[in-house]
């Protein structure tokens, strides 16, 4: 207590600019470490926001039961931006402002990640999003980081399964929403770097009901040695039915956007035989024991189905991963000045995540490579790696 | 090439009976009110939900679908009952109004009583497709096509041969007279929504196992209705049938041969023509005469 009724006097003969540092020294003493959250926890985004909120307090739980970190507790603050970006702005001001946060942990959407992006630059605030396109991450920024893999790795490991399996010449389908169209592109942007001639390309409607069609049309184009359906919510499963109605008999590939239990249910019978990449949490259990992932994606699948009784999701994972990247690099830092964490959270190597292997460096604040993603292919009506 | 045109043919005759089944929903009820009942298409995504929910109660599929179009004829009666009748004095604008609220209500509620993920329903024999001059379809499809046929073909002799049939085309004719006659218009105007309810439902249980349901699925296949019924001419059997078939296939044509992106521009577009040249739709004309 002397020590702070000191740095407190200090501070005030010395002027704003030595408060935060002043005070940030006697913090440590007991004050608890914040991390600020905004997550998507109602509205249509709330799919990611749910896990994520659930995952972030459950382990602070966890990490406080274990006596917290640097022998500080931690302090979750949370706000529910509803997936609104113009929320998410304001929120994260109040988590930098008033809150003062050590660091913030959430952003469940792209658009809600890219508008409070100009404020932790602003501010100086290190930010780990959980949002997944590639445009958080490209350029780099100095205090974003983001840990969910990006529509681009999903496209990479699908030809790189092509490739293996010599497969030059593929037909595309997508869907036109905001998913599906990312997806497209990025796909389009890296086929020639796996020697994909993409020689045919259809689009089909959200609300569309049959794409008979257009799997016509792709079935035409001459030469075709495989089909990916870039698609989320029900037209991936359309796509599977029509596909084996009309009696395709090339390999038929879906993104990692249906990869739930759920495309197994819509599609039946028609789903036998679709490979499609997935993070390795979706298929905890099946992994090999000798795979050095399986341990942290059981342990999080066991605790959080544990806890809520529902069945996990990648989502939630990313939260685990953002969490968890942070409080490592607290402990490396061995302070939470906001400098010494972002320099060493950008030094982070090797740590073992939900999504895979962490690599960051001061060009990739994602640092994930393509093991995150495993190949599965729909046998029996369920999973089974490839390979 | 001529397989390709053969599946397109097939794809958009399968969709665009299911489009007929919806716009004969909107001719029923526009020729006993002329309201245009913005909620035909709340009647399919009942029909088809209520299907899921039955026949995963362990309801077999009959009864399921069955007790679905009871229940979907329920929603009907009680929308007449409830939010029309009351309202009987108000201006056809209002009363169409009044089907866009509760078209909003029905779809809310079926979010809450349901959820809002997407469901399958399983097909009525099988998924093994059956090969057609080089085209495939699935079994269900001929159970789509066959069961329009027997409604269309119900309904022609309702309105031809029964007595409460040819009330409900007295009515559409001239209501004062009709009135005049000894016909209640009130008990018309209540058939006329049970019975759009029922065939919406029918519809609804016909192509969830080809296209599979949610609580927002109405919103689409009652629009593609209502344009299949003003293309044929609003108030027509015979039209809706034909506006319903020809949306399908150019529609599936569309999208076949010009490009996917562009499809529903394209059948919308073509609707837009023939309502510029022909205002009353293909067989709008006859149809003020005859149903």
């Amino acid at each position: 207590m002397a020590i702070r009724s000191r740095a407190g006097a200090l501070a005030r003969r010395l002027g704003l600019g030595v408060v935060a540092a002043a005070f940030a020294i006697s913090a440590q003493a007991a004050d608890p470490i914040r991390i600020g959250s905004f997550l998507a926890v109602t509205g249509p985004a709330s799919f990611l926001g749910d896990p994520e909120q659930k995952t972030l307090e459950l382990y602070v739980e966890k990490l406080n039961a274990a006596g917290g970190v640097l022998g500080r507790k931690l302090e979750l603050v949370v706000y529910d931006s509803a997936g609104d970006a113009e929320k998410a702005r304001t929120f994260a001001k109040r988590l930098i402002e008033q809150d003062k946060v050590d660091v913030i942990v959430g952003g469940s959407t792209t658009g809600e990640t890219m508008a409070v992006v100009p404020l932790v630059e602003q501010a100086g605030m290190p930010f780990i999003s959980l949002a997944g396109a590639v445009v958080i991450v490209e350029p780099v920024k100095k205090w974003v980081f983001k840990t969910p893999h990006t529509d681009r790795m999903a496209c990479e490991k699908i030809f790189g399964d092509m490739q293996a399996r010599g497969i030059k010449k593929v037909g595309l389908i997508s869907g036109s929403g905001g998913f599906d169209k990312s997806m497209r592109a990025q796909c389009l942007k890296v086929t020639s770097k796996y020697g994909i001639e993409v020689i045919a390309d259809e689009t089909y409607g959200g609300g569309d009901t049959d794409m008979s069609a257009q799997l016509t049309k792709i079935k035409a184009a001459p030469g075709l040695q495989a089909v990916l359906n870039a698609g989320f919510g029900q037209g991936p499963a359309i796509v599977t039915k029509n596909y084996r109605q009309l009696g395709i008999s090339v390999p038929l590939y879906q993104s990692h956007g249906v990869a739930s239990k759920q495309y197994i249910k819509l599609s039946g019978a028609a789903a036998n035989g679709v490979r499609l990449p997935a993070a390795a949490l979706l298929v905890a259990e099946t992994l090999p024991d000798s795979d050095p992932q399986k341990a942290v994606v059981v342990e999080y699948k066991k605790a959080y189905e544990g806890k809520f009784g529902s069945e996990v999701s990648t989502f939630g994972g990313h939260a685990y991963d953002g969490l968890m990247l942070a409080v490592e690099a607290i402990k490396k830092a061995g302070s939470t000045d906001k400098a010494k964490l972002r320099d060493a959270l950008e030094s982070t190597r090797g740590w073992m995540g939900t999504a895979g292997v962490f690599n960051l460096t001061p060009q990739d604040h994602m640092g994930l490579d393509l093991t995150a993603f495993r190949m599965l292919e729909v046998r029996n009506d369920d999973w089974t790696l490839v390979k | 090439m001529s397989a390709q045109l053969a599946q397109f043919l097939l794809t958009g005759v399968t969709i665009g009976a299911i489009y007929a089944l919806v716009a004969l929903g909107f001719g029923i009820i526009y020729n006993a009110s002329h309201v245009i009942n913005f909620a035909q298409g709340e009647f399919v995504m009942i029909g088809g939900m209520a299907a899921v929910s039955f026949n995963g109660l362990g309801l077999p599929l009959p009864l399921a679908a069955l007790a679905a179009i009871g229940c979907t004829t329920l929603v009907g009666l009680a929308l007449e009952k409830l939010a029309v009748e009351p309202a009987r004095g108000a201006s056809v604008v209002t009363l169409i109004i009044i089907t866009i609220g509760a078209s909003i209500l029905l779809r809310g509620l079926a979010s809450l009583v349901w959820d809002k993920r997407i469901h399958p329903l399983p097909a009525f024999s099988g998924e093994r497709p059956i090969d057609i001059a080089g085209a495939t379809i699935v079994p269900q499809t001929l159970w789509v096509l066959g069961v329009t046929a027997v409604c269309v073909a119900l309904l022609w002799w309702t309105f031809n041969r029964t007595l409460t049939g040819k009330a409900m085309l007295a009515v559409s004719h001239n209501r004062l007279a009709a009135q005049l006659m000894g016909i209640s218009v009130r008990r018309v105007l209540l058939a006329s929504f049970g019975l759009a309810a029922a065939l919406g439902a029918l519809a609804g249980i016909l192509i969830a196992p080809i296209t599979f349901t949610a609580w927002d699925v109405g919103v689409m296949l009652g629009l593609k209705g209502f344009a299949a019924a003003m293309l044929g001419g609003l108030g027509s059997g015979p039209g809706a049938v034909l506006g319903g078939l020809a949306l399908g296939v150019i529609e599936s044509l569309g999208a076949g041969y010009v490009s996917s992106a562009y499809k529903d521009v394209i059948a919308f577009a073509i609707i837009l023509v023939v309502l510029v040249f022909m205002p009353g739709g293909l067989l709008g004309k006859r149809s003020t005469e005859r149903v």
